[in-house]
This record gives C-alpha cells, sequence and structure tokens, in this order.
C-alpha cells in the first residue's frame, strides 16, 4: 500500500481578486522506506506540495491521503495530531529551539506532542542521537554547535517519533557542499536503519542525485518521474 | 505541565533583561502597593482605635431623635430609668459586650472666677468609663492618671479651655448649666487633669461625674443621655449592631414609633469618611498595580510571540496542539507575575520590618509623634499575590491566543 497518494491535487491561493494556481492537477504515489526528491525551480510548487503533504496546507481540490489517512479535510488540531504522529520535519534553517539543549530539542516531540514517559523518552532520545552521530553532544545548545550538526540533531528530531514520513524543504540550503552531501547520506542511512520514507525538496542537482525517486515540477505541473535506474515516466 | 513551566522558564531567561525589567517594574508596584496598604492601614486602625476607645466607643444607644439634635446636647432626649434597665438587659444577654457605659452629655458654661467660656461635658461613672474607652486616662497630659478617671466634685478639663484660660490642676472652677426646664443651676469643681485634644465629636468634651450632672442638672431619679458600648473583638460590629438593632427596634412608644436608635462609631465619627477615603485610595492603587502589570506584560508578552513566530512555526509544525502553544506563553507571563510579586513581597515584608524598627512619627491634626507602625494581614498580602498573577496570566491570553493561532507555514517563512 503506498503511503503517499495524489490524485488530482490542486492548491489555489488568493490574493485578494487575483486566484494563484500553485499546484495543478497533480497525481503521484508515494511506496514507504523510499527516498523521494521534488525537484524544480523557485515557484514550481515544491514547497507547496511538501506543505500539503505535511499537513500543514489543506489542498484546494483533490485527494490527497498520507499513511492510509485522507488527509485533504482534516481541522487544525486533528492535522497537529497527525502531525505529530505519522510526521517529521526537517527545515532548511534547521529551526531548533534555541533554549533547548540539544538532547531537548530531540526530546521534544516525544514530551509535548506524545506525551511519553521520561524513561522510554531517554531511551529513544540517546538511540537516535547516536545513529546521527550527536550522541556526546547532548548537552550542548544549539548556538554551540555548527549547521552541520544543527540539521543532524534536526534530522533526529524528525525521526523520534518513529514517524512514517519525513518531509525535508532544502535541508541542504544553508549548508557547504561536503556538509550537505553527510547530510543526504545520514537521511539515506535512517531510511534504511528505520524504513522511513524522507521526501525533500531541493534545486542543488548534487542532492537530486542521491534521490532514488525524482519528482520534476514546473509552474505547479509535475513534468517527470525519474527512478535511480534511469527510467522516467511522463 | 512541569515541561510546561521549564520551557517557560528557559524562554525568560533567553530575555535577560527584559524579564528583569519586566518584574522590577511588576515588583515596585507590588512594593508600593503593600506598603501603602500597610501605612495607611496602620493610621487608620490607629485613629479608629483612638476614636472608640478614648471617646465613642465601639456603638452608642440613644433615645430616638437623640443624634439628630446632638449638637445642642438635649436634655429632653434623655433615656429615662425604665428604658435603661431595657438597654442593660439586652446588653448583658450579649457575650460579645465587654462593657457599656452611662453618660449625660450637657452643654454648660465655665469660668475661672475671671472668665467664662462655653464647655461640652461627659458626665459619666468612672468605673464604667475607663473599661468602655480605656485610653480615655491616655489622655491627661496634665495631672494624676488615676486607675479611678475622677472623683465626685472633680473635673477633666479639655486642653484647649485649660491654655484659653489659664487653668491648672488643682484649681477651682465653676460650672453653670440649664436644665431641661431651663432654671440655672452652679456647681464648684476642682480640676483633676487636663485632656489632650483630639479631632472628632466628644474630643475636646470635660468630664464631670455623673452624680455630680444630677445634682447640676437637678435630675430626681435617673436618666441618661447615651450608653457607649464596648465589644470584646471590634470585627463582630456588624453582627452586634445588627443585633442589638432588632433587639431594640421591639420597643415601640405609644404611637408605635421606637423608642431606642443604635449607631456604630463609624456613624458618630466623620473619621470614617476619611477611612472610607483611605479604602477608596487604596482601591486606585491596587487598579494602577493592576493596569501596570497589565500593560507591562502584555507588552512583553507580544514582544515575545512577535520574536519567536519562526519557532511558533517549528513546534505547530512538528504537531504541538495550540492549546500547548497557548499554555507555553500564559506560562511565560504567569511566571513573570509570580517572580515579580514573590520578589516585591519580600522586599514589601522586610520594609515593613525596617519601618517598624525606625519608629518613624509624624504628626496629625493637633497630635503630634505619633508613631508609624505599618502591619499587613496575610489576607491583604495573599489578596494582593493573586490579583497580580491572575492578571499577569490573564495579561498573556491575547498573545498566546494568537500564537496559538498561528498558521504554521506563514509563521515558518516568518525572517
Amino acid at each position: 500500500m503506498s503511503l503517499v497518494t495524489a490524485d488530482n491535487l490542486e492548491k489555489t491561493y488568493r490574493i485578494g481578486e487575483i486566484s494563484i494556481k500553485a499546484i495543478r492537477g497533480v497525481n503521484f504515489t508515494i511506496e514507504p522506506a523510499s527516498f523521494v526528491a521534488f525537484v524544480g525551480p523557485s515557484g514550481s510548487g515544491k514547497s507547496t506540495l511538501l506543505n500539503m503533504i505535511g499537513c500543514l496546507d489543506p489542498p484546494t481540490m483533490g485527494y490527497l491521503q498520507v499513511a492510509g489517512q485522507d488527509i485533504a479535510n482534516m481541522d487544525r488540531k486533528q492535522a497537529a495530531r497527525f502531525r505529530g504522529e505519522h510526521i517529521g520535519f526537517v527545515f532548511q534553517d534547521f529551526n531548533l529551539i534555541p533554549v533547548l539543549t540539544v538532547f531537548e530539542n530531540v526530546e521534544y516531540p516525544l514530551l509535548m506532542v506524545q506525551n511519553r514517559p521520561a524513561q522510554k523518552r531517554k531511551k529513544q532520545v540517546n538511540n537516535l542521537l547516536d545513529a546521527v552521530g550527536m550522541g556526546d553532544q547532548g548537552d550542548k545548545y544549539p548556538s554551540q554547535i555548527s549547521g552541520g550538526q544543527k540539521q543532524r540533531v534536526a534530522i533526529a528530531r524528525a525521526l523520534v517519533t518513529n514517524a512514517k514520513l519525513v518531509l525535508a524543504d532544502e535541508p541542504t540550503a544553508n549548508l557547504d557542499g561536503e556538509t550537505a552531501n553527510r547530510i543526504i547520506n545520514l537521511m539515506k542511512k535512517m531510511r534504511d536503519e528505520f524504513d522511513t520514507t524522507f521526501i525533500f525538496s531541493t534545486h542543488d542537482p548534487k542532492v537530486m542525485q542521491s534521490a532514488e525517486i525524482i519528482f520534476t515540477l514546473e509552474d505547479g505541473e509535475l513534468l517527470q518521474r525519474q527512478n535511480d535506474n534511469g527510467g522516467t515516466h511522463a | 505541565m512541569l515541561n510546561v513551566i521549564k520551557i517557560a522558564a528557559r524562554n525568560l531567561r533567553r530575555y535577560q533583561r527584559r524579564t528583569i525589567l519586566t518584574s522590577s517594574l511588576i515588583t515596585l508596584g507590588v512594593v508600593a502597593v503593600l506598603l501603602f496598604i500597610s501605612t495607611t492601614g496602620s493610621f487608620k486602625n490607629m485613629m479608629v482605635g483612638q476614636i472608640t476607645d478614648s471617646m465613642i466607643g465601639h456603638l452608642q444607644i440613644h433615645r430616638k431623635g437623640y443624634l439628630a439634635s446632638i449638637d445642642n446636647l438635649p436634655l429632653n432626649r434623655n433615656l429615662d430609668q425604665r428604658q435603661v434597665a431595657k438597654v442593660k438587659e439586652i446588653l448583658s444577654g450579649l457575650d460579645a459586650v465587654e462593657s457599656y457605659s452611662m453618660r449625660i452629655k450637657l452643654g454648660a458654661m465655665f469660668s475661672n472666677f475671671t472668665e467664662t467660656t462655653n464647655i461640652r461635658l461627659n458626665a459619666v461613672i468612672p468605673e464604667q468609663e475607663v473599661k468602655t474607652v480605656p485610653l480615655l486616662s491616655e489622655r491627661i497630659i496634665e495631672g494624676e492618671k488615676k486607675d479611678v478617671l475622677l472623683q465626685k466634685g472633680e473635673i477633666l478639663i479639655p486642653e484647649l479651655i485649660a491654655k484659653g484660660m489659664k487653668v491648672k490642676v488643682g484649681d477651682n472652677v465653676v460650672i453653670v448649666a440649664n436644665n431641661k426646664d431651663g432654671s440655672v443651676n452652679g456647681k464648684t469643681f476642682v480640676v483633676n487633669g487636663v485632656l489632650e485634644g483630639i479631632s472628632g465629636p466628644g474630643g475636646r468634651d470635660g468630664v464631670i461625674h455623673l452624680d455630680d450632672a444630677k445634682e447640676l442638672l437637678r435630675i430626681n431619679g435617673f436618666e441618661i443621655s447615651e450608653i457607649a458600648v464596648r465589644l470584646k473583638n471590634k470585627d463582630d460590629l456588624p453582627r452586634i449592631f445588627s443585633s442589638l438593632k432588632d433587639d431594640l427596634a421591639s420597643f415601640t412608644n405609644k404611637e408605635g414609633n421606637p423608642v431606642f436608635e443604635v449607631h456604630t462609631w463609624e456613624k458618630l465619627s466623620p473619621f470614617y469618611n476619611i477611612a472610607q477615603m483611605i479604602n477608596l485610595m487604596t482601591f486606585f492603587i491596587k487598579i494602577m498595580l493592576v493596569a501596570i502589570v497589565l500593560v507591562s506584560i502584555m507588552n512583553v508578552m507580544i514582544m515575545a510571540v512577535y520574536e519567536r513566530i519562526n519557532e511558533i512555526g517549528t513546534i505547530a509544525a512538528i504537531g504541538t496542539l495550540p492549546g500547548k502553544i497557548m499554555a507555553l506563553f500564559v506560562t511565560e507571563g504567569f511566571l513573570l507575575g509570580v517572580l515579580g510579586t514573590a520578589v516585591g513581597t519580600v522586599i514589601s515584608l522586610i520594609s515593613i520590618a525596617a519601618i517598624n524598627a525606625a519608629k518613624l512619627t509624624f504628626d496629625f491634626g493637633r497630635q503630634s509623634n505619633l508613631v508609624l507602625a505599618p502591619t499587613i494581614g496575610a489576607e491583604d498580602v495573599i489578596t494582593i499575590m493573586l490579583i497580580v498573577i491572575g492578571i499577569a496570566g490573564a495579561a498573556s491570553l491575547q498573545p498566546a491566543f494568537k500564537a496559538a493561532r498561528m498558521d504554521p507555514i506563514t509563521a515558518l517563512r516568518h525572517v
């Protein structure tokens, strides 16, 4: 069963009298444990699509199912609960909470979203920090670590809830080439280790090459799907 | 909840200078209010104590209509023996009553054999009077402060007359008065002491023995102008007043009108209006404190939300429910209030103790060297603390609501 199914998905923004179609009748499916990239120029609709898959922005039309649930008509609370249970986020600017330590940042979703007991939290957080190579940095604050390390912590935070899906909007945009590579490799490793689907947006060609499935978007339309074996679909 | 408090506290620490400034403002407000309440409260209690314990008593019973014409000290509105007996019977049945004093109040001419002036006199039974207004003897500034206030044939004269007429303790003076039938009589008294004048009705009255008044006024039998009552606990005043009023209301004359009237010190002394003004000022000071807390906390929390829009977007995106986001910000404001209040209360209590230790004095009216002894009850402290903390929480509601309602995408895009 597909993890994400989009059928004739549309998103229109209204600014006063003007309507802007950000996504135009997009269809696609994403299988569990995939490593997927949405690519395209700025304004092509990558982030809008990611926001819709992430239950942050409801579609204007069409059908969108994530982890077996129709997410198109969820209210704010339902969407927040769904995100907390099933989706992890990695942001371009890392978005760690500055007043919390590395450990506490990773712990945050378990504590404030899932209300897990302390012992389970500690075990889970330590596992994830070890997995992303930040096990010895737990006491540090975000201001005391590098950009690459911050993104590792953000990946650990996204995975700590056993999310089925991690959405990463331009996760390497603020990193140098070498660090970006390491982050992408880490995400792949995490996919292999936890069977989590990673969907990310990028316009960095090097990062694109790491994806197993690439969806190319332009002006809100899905132009093609390309598999890592080179196969393309219109 | 502990986690919410922990994160809120960390966020307060993030903007240390702002946190210190805001909580200092709240602290300042709390200190100002608590010191104001304690000092004005002390002044009020002292003045009320002086009025009730050296002049009026806690309440007074008169014949109906006496109070309306009290300025003339009418002798034709006195209580007769039968009426007094009824009142005594009721008073003896009230456990809360400590003592009562029967008085004849009269206006007279005072002469030192060379000059004459008018004088208001309270004729009392000294033993009853000392029990009912125990601070009266403290007001004797010249002459011996005896256990028994005065003997028959003696008079305590007010300070103003003593000075104006150059009369000293031991001097003979003559009191001349009209009785209720209009006939004039005079009697010689020996000045036994000089009474310090204080503000309020009766504050400049002289005192003579009840038997002397009866002789002077040629009263056959027994009649008095008023009965002053002292309660064991002044907090019982409303209850006893109500009970006495009800009990005395059952006594009516032939026309069916009530025979007695009963009044608390509040009705009898103009100082009650000053006390009420102090209460009103205290109320407005509290309103100002509320405004300070409301404006400062709301301002800080609006800033906090504005500065953390991106962070709010992040926590909302990863699944934090709107209620929890709201709780984070309300807790932050609440903690600011708690911090400011706690520090303010400690400073206030230390200041009150310091003022008491310093024994500062002040003058009020003709009274000088009154010791300022501020005191504050736990009830007042707790009320102020609850008001400030409650308002701090309430002031955070609007910014917190805004944070909770924020669209995660818009928030995440905020730079």
